[in-house]
């Protein structure tokens, strides 16, 4: 996407041009950098009661004993954490008054992604008046919800309203001091989901489809808390397969899941960040820190297809703790121009008779770095553990590269242990054979990519499939030729 | 239908097709036939517009039009399709996806709606009966696992499913067993017509037992140095090549 620096710094230097003139938006900006008053501030401005500010400052207090990660196959200038204000409030002005103000080639891509006109203003950020068809689905579904007893929130209004929940699990499987990020996370979040499903009920819809709208507009530092009580089941789909175009250039979110027994989680998401330009500039670092823990006989699958960020740092992974529990990867990766996605799971096995599997499809073109880092680990406790992982690369072109660093650690004797990996490139001779058949240049390759992303393509809901389809066939759009 | 004049062909600064004249006339078959290395299928590759061959001098008329400037899927629009004689695997594609897609592709460069789904679940029905192809078949990844005839099967499933104006089987009989050759010549008759042409390409006399052809001609070493009738392909049988090749020396 030829999305230039020049274009991006114009439009940011409108865009704070344009607030200037709000002082009370201005005034509702912390100023840049960190420190414990900034993360009080934080947790002030959003009302919090004071176990949740001490929570924010004993992340605070761990970060900044931690240092960035460097183990990552991924090169790029680290972010100066001063230079960042960690707080805006919610900007409900509009940015733009119609759609013949935004960026063609957004909109271009919006066409090309099927989004229907009005979700197109909202993505873009165009003023609405229409009442669009969405928000009163929305409301009805929420009735439906509240009907199970499911609550699904932002996580500002759980710690509000269900601070018993939140206070019992925020943090259990995403501890503060985790890592950098996520302990960068915990102190100053500004906001992201929560969702409860209480014990013995299947969430009868897909969570946050029909929310999609409303998710868009997520922040820099999210945070996700996802219960899914006994024998309860939810699928929850996170991100939007509309490009955005968020100023932020670090992203840093945490995502939390708690599947307690006999319940089942399904995750999915699909990362479109601005990746940069096709000179590598600009994009955002997307570092994020995502983890499921499984009770007994439970069950979480984390499908992800990511096709965007300059750099991607992501592993989700699923702690099997009950016997019997069951985790499962499926992801697909995709790198163009310059990108850098370093990313893959952690399947932790530690009870008896847990299985996991593990399906990563990575691509890359252009100049990009695509590598599958997965940890496979059997706990001396973990009778009969399985696992089964699948890491494929599928190369376009000569400059680009994919690389899989699969660490096994196995301390149980019995554990099954299976691991393939292939790496193939797309042919000179299967695009000819394509193009015989009347199929262009262009159509072949995302034909050819989603023959290759099938088996996890497959995994995701039906309407969200069919969207991540044609995002593939647009982030690769004009890698050959 | 297709007239070639003069074409020369070449990779890698090494000659290929050294100058040859072909015409083929809607409602004809013509065989070629020749020695392995002559160029047969570079030939092939070159009507059918394979961008790794550089064409030198010469021209490729497709009903009077010159191919030189069209991209293969152009090509493929206007009616050419070539029967691969290496067809490629395309994992996780079906058969079904990728002839869905191949047909709408090229509606799309008519300027066509997509084909309705009933339409094109008929179409498919029709065809793979025609070729007598498992229904269980189509669901397979493209040649991803195929055995030699299978492959070829798909192939002549492909042209029945385009129906092309000019269709080219490069040694689609290799790797048939002889109920499979029969089966797969009897669907190429089926689709022959006084609208289009057919070039097949092959080393046997067998095949042309079954579609006969209206021409023989034979390929060595990058030229045309014999055309005949069907029984040429008799006379080859019996003699081989090399009485043609001491002629061509001359
Ligand atoms: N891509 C290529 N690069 C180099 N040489 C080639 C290439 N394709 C074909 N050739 C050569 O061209 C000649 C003709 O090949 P081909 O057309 O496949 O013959 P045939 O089909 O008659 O057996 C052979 O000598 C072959 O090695
Ligand atoms: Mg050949």
């Amino acid at each position: 996407m030829a999305y230039t620096e020049e274009e991006l710094k114009k439009e940011l230097e409108t865009k704070e041009y344009e607030y200037g003139f709000y002082t009370d938006i201005e005034s509702d900006t912390l100023p840049k950098g960190l420190n414990e008053e900034i993360v009080i501030a934080i947790s002030k401005k959003k009302e919090e009661p004071e176990w949740m500010t001490e929570w924010r400052l004993e992340a605070f207090r761990a970060w900044k004993e931690m240092e960035e990660p460097e183990w990552a196959n991924v090169t790029y200038k680290k972010p100066d954490f001063q230079d960042i204000s960690y707080y805006s409030a919610p900007n409900k002005k509009p940015k733009y008054n119609s759609l013949d103000e935004v960026d063609p080639e957004l909109l271009d891509t919006f066409k090309k992604l099927g989004i229907s006109v009005d979700e197109q203003k909202k993505l873009a950020g165009v003023a609405v008046d229409i009442v669009m068809d969405s928000v009163s689905v929305a409301t009805t579904f929420k009735k439906t919800l509240a009907e199970k007893g499911i609550i699904f929130c932002s996580i500002s209004e759980a710690i509000q309203e269900h601070p018993e929940l939140v206070k019992k699990y925020l943090g259990t499987v995403v501890p503060q001091k985790d890592n950098f990020y996520a302990a960068l996370n915990s102190a100053v979040f500004s906001d992201g989901s929560f969702c409860y499903i209480p014990k013995g009920v299947r969430c009868p819809m897909e969570l946050s489809t029909y929310f999609r709208i409303n998710q868009a507009g997520t922040g820099q530092f999210e945070r996700t808390l996802v219960i899914a009580d006994e024998g309860s089941y939810v699928s929850y789909l996170e991100g939007c397969t509309a490009p955005m175009r968020d100023e932020n250039q670090l992203h840093a979110a945490v995502v939390e899941l708690i599947a307690l027994d006999d319940a089942e989680i399904k995750y999915s998401t699909v990362q479109n960040w601005y990746p940069g330009n096709d000179e590598g500039k600009g994009g955002v670092f997307n570092f994020v820190t995502k983890r499921g823990l499984c009770e007994k006989n439970a069950k979480i699958s984390w499908t992800q297809v990511e096709t965007g960020s300059a750099v991607t740092w992501k592993y989700p992974s699923c702690i099997l703790k009950g016997d019997h529990s069951i985790g499962e990867f499926y992801s697909i990766a995709v790198t163009n121009n310059f990108q850098q996605a370093d990313t893959g799971t952690k399947m932790i096995h530690l009870g008896k008779n847990t299985k996991s599997t593990i399906i990563s499809k990575g691509i890359s073109a252009g100049q990009s770095q695509n590598s599958y880092r997965g940890l496979v680990q059997v706990n001396s406790r973990a009778e009969n553990a399985r696992n089964f992982s699948q890491c494929d690369s599928l190369l376009m072109g000569n400059r680009c590269g994919a690389h899989t660093f699969p660490y096994i650690e196995a301390k149980n004797k019995t554990a099954q242990i299976e691991h393939e990996a292939t790496t193939s490139k797309i042919g000179e001779d299967q695009i000819f054979y394509c193009n015989q058949r009347g199929i262009d240049t262009e159509k072949a390759i995302a034909l050819i990519v989603n023959g290759f992303s099938k088996e996890v393509l497959n995994k995701l809901p039906m309407e969200f499939a069919v969207e991540a389809q044609k995002l593939l066939e647009i982030s690769l759009e004009g890698s050959v030729g | 239908m297709l007239e070639i004049k003069n074409l020369h062909a070449s990779v890698e600064d090494k000659e290929i097709l050294k100058g040859i004249d072909l015409k083929v006339n809607a409602g004809e078959v013509h065989a070629i036939m020749g020695p392995n290395g002559s160029g047969k299928s570079t030939l092939a590759e070159v009507i059918a517009g394979q961008e790794e061959f550089e064409v030198g001098e010469g021209n490729i008329f497709l009903e009077g039009e010159d191919l030189e400037e069209l991209s293969p899927e152009e090509r493929a629009h206007k009616g050419v399709f070539l029967s691969f004689q290496y067809p490629v695997e395309i994992p996780g594609v079906s058969v079904t996806n990728f002839m869905k897609t191949a047909i709408n592709e090229s509606r799309k460069a008519q300027g066509l709606e997509d084909m309705p789904a009933n339409e094109m679940l008929k179409k498919i029905r029709e065809k793979s009966e025609l070729l007598e192809i498992d229904r269980k078949f189509l669901s397979r990844s493209l040649n991803e696992g195929f055995s030699g005839g299978e492959k070829k099967r798909n192939e002549i499933f492909q042209m029945a499913m385009l129906e092309p104006k000019l269709a080219i089987l490069d040694e689609t009989d290799s790797g048939l067993d002889i109920d499979a050759l029969r089966i797969v010549a009897n669907g190429v008759n089926k689709l022959r017509s006084k609208d289009n042409a057919i070039i097949v390409i092959t080393h046997y006399q067998r095949l042309l037992d079954y579609i006969v052809p209206d021409f023989v001609h034979v390929l060595y070493n990058g030229k045309i140095v014999k055309s005949g009738t069907k029984e040429l392909a008799l006379e080859l049988e019996e003699k081989g090549y090399d009485w043609l090749k001491e002629e061509a020396a001359v």
